[in-house]
This record gives C-alpha cells, structure tokens and sequence, in this order.
C-alpha cells in the first residue's frame, strides 16, 4: 500500500489585521493545483466512510476522483446529483464533526478536506457556467406543490420536485430569497452572489418564487390548499428571537442577534448611508451566546469599526456550540472571550442608551439535560462591563405566524411543527415540514436533508 | 415590483398613493399596516393602510415626509414602481358593537383611522371623530371623515380653521359630557396618542392606539419593535400594532424612536445633497 499523505492542504486565508476591518469573504479558496494535491491524498476506500457521515449521502470518493483526474463536469455532475447548493455547504457545513469526521484519514488526524474540495468544485461550476452538462428537463406530473420558506430546506424540497416533474412554487416572507444564508450568515463568510447563483440554479429548474408572501397573512395553508396545490413543505426556518428577559434588555443599543444580522446582511447597513438602512456601530460590544450567529455577531460588530468587541458565554470554551474554525477566526481577529460569565441587568443612562451590563461570574456544576455541565451563579461575583452596544444571541424558535393560522397543524411546546423524521410529514392532511422549524435551530446540512427527504416522499403521495 | 395606480398630494406633505397589490387587497382589514422598500437601496418601512379595493387589485397608503425615505417616495408618480410592498401585516382592529366609539386622528391618521371608523359604524357603533391638525393648510379628507361618522369635530393648534386647540379637549369633553363613551381610538403622532391615553384614563374608558416604533422585517423575526405593554414586552408587529393605551410604557417608545436621530440625520442630508448635485 501506498504511503498515506497527512499533509492537508491549508486553505489560503485573509491576514486576520486586514480582514477584521473588511467584509470581503475570509477564506480565499483552493486553487486547481491545491486541489488536486488535496484530492490526491483521497485513498479511495471501498467502505467509504465519509459518506456515512454525509446527511445528503454525497458520493464524495466520487466527486474527489474527478477532481484529481482534472474531470471537472464530472464532479459537479456527482456533487450536485445530491446537493443542490454545493458552494454553500462547502462553506458553512460542520464538516469536522459530519464527512472529515467518519472520514477514514480523521484516525490520523488528517481527514481529506471534503467541504473545501466541494466548494472548490462549486466556485469552479460558476465561473464556467454552462460547461457542467445540463439536466433533461424531466415529463410533468401535473401536480402543483407550495413551498414556504426560501432557506435550504425550501430551496433543496423545490429543487428536487422540480427534477421529478412538478410544478413548484417558493412563498418567500423577505424581499431576498434564501432565509439564514441571506439574511443571517455574514457576507465575509458566505458572499451573497454565492447564494444568489444558487437561488438562481433551483429557479432554472423551473420554480418560481413569489418574494414579499408571508403566509399565514397574505394567505393560509388551507388557502393554499384550496386552491389548487395538492401539497404544501414549510420551511420557514426557527427566525424568532429569544431574549434574556432581564431588567434593561430594551434600551437603546440592545439587539437581537436576528436584528443586527439582518441590518448588516440584507440591508446592507455596512455599507450605510449608501444603503438606506442604519445600524448603531459602537465601540464597545459585547456579544451575548457562544454559538455560530454570536460568532457572527460579534465578527460583523468588529468589521463594522468597534474598538472592543466581546463574547459573553455563561460556560467554558469547551461547552460552546458554534463551529471550532470561527471560533478560532474569532480569536486570531482580536474579539476578547469573557467565559462563564452571564448578565444579571443591563445598566442604562437618563437617554436610555445602554452604558453597561451587569454581569455575574459563574462556575460549572453536574452536567444537565442537554449533558454539558451546568453553569451555576458565583454568588457576589457582580462586575460591570461598559458597552454601548449589545447583541443578543441566545437562540430562536419557530415563528408562530404559521402555525396560530393553520388548524391541525401539530407544534411542540417549543413551537417547532411536529413531523416525522424520515419523511417530513406533518400531522395535518397534505402538509409536510422540514429544517429549522422542525428540529429548532440546527444546520443548513440538515436543513437540506429534511428538504430532500420531504421531496422524496412527497413525489411518492403525488404519484400514489 | 408594484406600481403606483395613483399619486396624489393631500396637502403638501402628506402623500397617498393607490397601489396595484391584488392578494394583499384580498386579505386586507382594518388597523392593518405594508412594509415597503423602494428600491434595491432603500430601507423598509411600515405604512398604515388607509383603504383597499378588492375589485381594482389595490391598496392605499397615506404618508407623511419625515426623512429620507418618505421624502423619495414622494418624488414618485402615478405609474412608476417600487420594489417592495409586504402585507397585511399586524393584526387587524379589534371591531365589535360597543356602544359608542370615539375616534381621534391626528396627522397623517385622518386617513388611517377611516377604515376602522367606517367598520365601527357598520357593526352598529355610534362613532364620533375628531380630526386635528397643526394649522388649515394640513387638513385633508374632512368630508370623507365626516361621511363614515355620525358626528365629527375638527381642531387646528392655532385655530386658522374649526376649533382652536389640541385633539384632547374635545374629548374631556365628550367624557365628561352627558353621553357614554364606550371605546377610544387613538391614531396619530405618538405623542398625540399618549396624550388621549391620558385624558381618558380618569374616565376609565378603554383606549386603543396603534403604535408606531421602528420596524424591520415587520413579521416577528428581528425584535426591533419591540415595546412594553402592562409591564410585558411585545412585539409590535405581531402583536400589535394596537395596544391598550393605558397600558403601553411611553418614556420607553419615545426613546425606542429616536435609536437612529444622527443616522436619520445624516442618511438625509447626503440625499438632499445628491438630489441638489
Ligand atoms: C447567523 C447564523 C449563522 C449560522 N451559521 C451556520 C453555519 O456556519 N453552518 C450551518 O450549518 N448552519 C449555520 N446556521 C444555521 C442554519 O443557517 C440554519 O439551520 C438553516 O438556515 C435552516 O434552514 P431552514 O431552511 O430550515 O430555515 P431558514 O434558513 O431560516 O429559512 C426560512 C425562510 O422562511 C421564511 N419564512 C418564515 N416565515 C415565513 C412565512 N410565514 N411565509 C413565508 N416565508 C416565511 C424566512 O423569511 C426564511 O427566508 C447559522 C444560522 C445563523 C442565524
Ligand atoms: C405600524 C406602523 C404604521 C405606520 N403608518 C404610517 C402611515 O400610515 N403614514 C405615515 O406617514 N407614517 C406611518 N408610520 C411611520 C413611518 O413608518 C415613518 O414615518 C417612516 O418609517 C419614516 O422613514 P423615513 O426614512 O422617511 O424617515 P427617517 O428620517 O428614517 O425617520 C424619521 C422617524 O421615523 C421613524 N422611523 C424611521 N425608520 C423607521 C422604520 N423602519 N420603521 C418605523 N419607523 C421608522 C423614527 O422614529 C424616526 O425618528 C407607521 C409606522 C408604523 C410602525
Ligand atoms: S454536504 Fe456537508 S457533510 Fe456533505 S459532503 Fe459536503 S461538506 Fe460534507
Ligand atoms: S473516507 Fe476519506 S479517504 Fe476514504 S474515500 Fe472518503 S474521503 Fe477518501
Ligand atoms: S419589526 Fe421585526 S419583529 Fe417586529
């Protein structure tokens, strides 16, 4: 057998001083050569073990065998055979903890770099558009499908719909099409003509979007329903922000991670006042959550020109669920961590602008339901922050709007719709529902699967 | 893109314009509000729907030049575009037989405030309108206010036409007078709203205001509108815009709108600047 290479390929990245004070995309992609070198270390293994590790099963020794033998259509063939949106999971996907992790390099320590070699192969499917073979536009079925919500649970349910035959539309409540990776995933780590192409790949099938529609007020479920769709997917995502509920949270300067996100992505207040829309930039920022949106959060606040810019996480390093490679980006860009430490109030002055949060220092105890230990309050531990900028980024739920108009539509009592795992199926006649306002706020990735699995059964119900 | 049917000047500052939106002319009710963007650089805002027209496809919106946005939408004419027009948003107002219902518009809300006086009195209420403005030259839609009310009274603040003084005292005294007031609604500037919440909450009569704090995305997802209602937070979008005007915390509202005043301010004279180039 031949010697295994161990030597990843890095990925060529923006100097950290440069790039914390522009929105240019942060990781600057493989070349053909770096790509090749990478795909070349693929041994190929019969048991493919990165697939399993894969949610939409991508034939990745497939894809990256084509690579090496400079076969690009090929590749993009094979990625996209599974994965509509290959430029964006390519990105944002946690491939260290999905196909690098089963990958079998991953025992030692080097697994094949599969989400940048897929991005590599998505970035090189737009710049030669066309040269990848097109898709034979298949026989329509006749049957009309709805699908809510334009995320990668709608865009992957309406893009394989399309393949099979039917006649698909997207209702989208925002004036963009593509939900978190729009409006919430910053451009400098998902650049916007990146999920525009992809848009624009799933409306080549032949699906249309009808943007400005928010269901459950424009028009129903049943509406649809009734009016000639013979199913409906939701995909509307989990955009309903949680607050702390502590006492000062609504003073000037305070907000949810939703709001600032959506301020700088979609309405581009980055580059205000050439863009109408303004966002407070401040120059102390502390960003409150240690996941992937406060890691974006407080990534944007610093781009934005914050002297100071803060996370405030009530566990420790090791419990925070955001991607290790932003974190690490976080850090090497100059944002101070402040770990196990959570607010108790927010300090305002006679204007009611935010001066200072109140915090508490905590510790960790047994670990609780979720299996991580539990951070307890360090009693008489109180010191203050000065800000003037806080971000709230403690999670979301599903949005109510759909389910308060919809009858028979099941919801836990954390407002995700109750559907069944493998299929997406709702509990309510003709309904099925997938990704985020499902599972609550989780991956793109899976966000995909729930899409795919849902077309899938959904093509069975229609055929029937 | 929705196109602009009609554009018309009420008074100089203040605009209606009808607009081709078939589905949201469908659905609309009253109390009920759009949030529009112009173009690919504008910023979204929220407007009241002041009427609607289910045959004709159309939606009508009335508005006041305060800053950059509103003063660019009313460079706009009869046949051109926005980008942008999302509804109905909010929830509708709340409209039973209550008894008699009294409602206060000030400013740009003569308009708004006229579907909701034409539902309360097709239920069966007695309604009662009075309309306020700072000056003659400000008053519009008198006559179409007074024909969906069994009686109206108008006010200016320096008394250059009707009743001189503010939207309240003719209020006190319809409270105090010999008639019972079953319900007040209150539209118009904020202020003008605190105050009406005021002046009947000696009376105890129940007093409904449609509030007006900063919106994004105006379906609940960016808690940007948020106001706090009996001590609870709301947002205003989803939950609103109606609120119990005794309820509502005003300090916090006042505050909450003026987030942006330098931005606002600086957004607003770059414009004036390039229009003037
Ligand atoms: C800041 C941030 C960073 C993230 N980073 C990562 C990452 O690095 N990697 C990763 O894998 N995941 C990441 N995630 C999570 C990931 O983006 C989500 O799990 C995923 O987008 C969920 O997809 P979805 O299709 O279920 O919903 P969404 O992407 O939320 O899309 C739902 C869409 O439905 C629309 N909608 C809602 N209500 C209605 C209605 N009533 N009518 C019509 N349309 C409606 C919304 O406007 C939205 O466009 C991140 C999330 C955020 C917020
Ligand atoms: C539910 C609702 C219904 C409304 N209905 C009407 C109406 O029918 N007619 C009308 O003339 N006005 C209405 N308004 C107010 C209108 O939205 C603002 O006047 C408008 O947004 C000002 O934008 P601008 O860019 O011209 O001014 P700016 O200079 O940006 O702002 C002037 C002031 O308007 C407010 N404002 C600014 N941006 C927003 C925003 N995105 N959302 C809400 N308020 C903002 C702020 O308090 C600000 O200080 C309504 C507001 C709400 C919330
Ligand atoms: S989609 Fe995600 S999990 Fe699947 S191969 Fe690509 S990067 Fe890995
Ligand atoms: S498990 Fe790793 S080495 Fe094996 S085929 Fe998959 S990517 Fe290649
Ligand atoms: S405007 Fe965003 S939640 Fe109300």
């Amino acid at each position: 057998m031949a010697k295994l290479n161990l030597n990843r390929v890095p990925m060529p990245r923006q100097d950290p001083k440069v790039r914390g004070r522009n929105f240019n995309e942060v990781a600057l992609g493989y070349s053909l050569e770096q790509a090749q070198e990478e795909a070349s270390r693929c041994i190929q293994c019969p048991k493919r073990a990165c697939v399993d590790g894969c949610p939409v099963e991508i034939d990745i020794p497939g894809f990256i065998n084509a690579i090496r033998e400079g076969d690009m259509p090929e590749a993009v063939r094979l990625l996209k055979d599974k994965n509509s949106l290959p430029g964006i999971c390519g990105r944002v996907c946690p491939q260290e903890t999905q196909c690098e992790a089963t990958c079998s390099l991953a025992k030692k320590g080097a697994p094949i770099a599969i989400g940048r070699l897929e991005r590599f192969v998505a970035d090189w499917e737009r710049a030669n558009i066309g040269a990848a073979t097109s898709i034979d536009s298949p026989k329509p079925t006749g049957k009309r499908v709805a699908v809510v919500g334009s995320g990668p649970a709608g865009l992957t349910a309406a893009a394989d719909l399309a393949k099979l035959g039917h006649s698909v539309t997207i209702f989208e409540a925002l004036h963009v099409a593509g939900g978190v990776l729009m409006y919430g995933i910053p451009e400098f780590r998902l650049p916007k003509d990146i999920v525009q192409a992809e848009v624009d790949y799933v409306a080549s099938l032949g699906v249309k979007l009808e943007l400005d529609s928010v269901i459950g007020k424009l028009v129903t479920i049943d509406e649809l329903l009734n009016s000639g769709y013979h199913a409906v997917f939701l995909g509307t995502g989990a955009g309903l922000p949680m607050f702390l509920n502590i006492p000062g949270e609504n003073l000037n300067g305070i907000y949810s991670a939703n709001e600032f996100l959506t301020r700088v992505n979609l309405m581009k207040a980055y580059r205000f006042p050439e863009y109408d829309t303004p966002v407070k930039v401040g120059r102390r920022v502390a960003v409150i959550g240690g996941g992937n949106v406060a890691m974006d959060s407080a990534r944007c606040a610093l781009r934005l020109g914050a002297d100071k810019v803060y996370i405030v996480y009530r566990r420790s390093e090791v419990e925070m669920p955001a991607r290790r490679e932003e974190v690490e980006n976080a850090m090497e860009e100059g944002i101070e961590f402040k770990l196990l430490t959570n607010p108790k109030q927010m300090l305002g002055n006679e204007q009611n602008w935010v001066v200072g949060m109140e915090c508490y220092e905590m510790e960790l105890g047994e670990p609780d339901d979720s299996g991580r230990r539990r951070p307890m309050v360090k009693e008489g531990s109180e010191f203050i922050i000065d800000v003037d900028v806080v971000i709230v980024a403690l999670g979301t739920r599903p949005n109510p709007l759909i389910a308060q108009t919809t009858e028979g539509l099941e919801t836990t009592r954390w407002g995700t719709v109750v559907a069944d795992e493998e299929t997406g199926k709702a509990v309510k006649d003709k309904v099925w529902a997938g990704g985020d306002i499902v599972t609550g706020a989780a991956t793109v990735i899976s966000a995909m699967g729930a899409g795919k699995r849902s077309a899938a059964d959904i093509d069975e119900y229609l055929r029937g | 893109m929705y196109k602009i049917l009609l554009a018309q000047d009420l008074v100089p500052n203040i605009h209606l314009f009808k607009i081709a939106a078939p589905a949201i002319a469908e659905k609309a009710q009253p109390g009920q509000f759009v949030v529009i963007r112009i173009d690919e650089i504008g910023e979204r805002i929220p407007l009241t729907i002041a009427d609607w027209d289910r045959d004709e496809g159309s939606v009508t919106i009335v508005f006041m030049e305060v800053g950059t946005t509103t003063h660019k939408l009313a460079l706009l004419q009869t046949g051109d575009f926005i980008a942008d027009f999302i509804g109905p948003l909010g929830l509708p107002t709340h409209i039973e037989k209550f008894g008699t219902v009294v409602c206060v518009a000030g400013g740009f809300a003569v308009a708004t405030i006229m579907p909701i006086a034409r539902a309360m009195r097709q239920k069966g209420n007695k309604v009662i309108s009075i309309m306020g403005a700072r000056n003659k030259g400000l008053i519009f839609w008198e006559d179409e206010l007074r024909s969906v009310s069994d009686q109206l009274i108008v006010t200016t603040d320096d008394g250059s036409y009707a009743r001189k003084g503010l939207v309240t005292e003719p209020l006190k005294e319809l409270l105090e007078g010999e008639e019972k007031v079953d319900r007040v609604i209150a539209i118009g500037p904020s202020i003008m709203m605190k105050f009406c919440a005021k002046t009947t909450e000696p009376f105890g009569v129940k007093t409904i205001v449609s509030l007006n704090p900063i919106m994004v995305d105006g379906t609940g997802m960016c808690g940007c509108c948020r106001v706090s209602v009996g001590g609870v937070t709301k947002f205003a979008c989803v939950d609103g815009p109606d609120f119990d005007g005794h309820q509502v915390d005003w300090e916090l509202l006042f505050a909450r709108q003026r987030i942006y005043l330098d931005e606002e301010k600086r957004s607003f004279e770059q414009w004036q600047r390039s229009i003037h180039r």
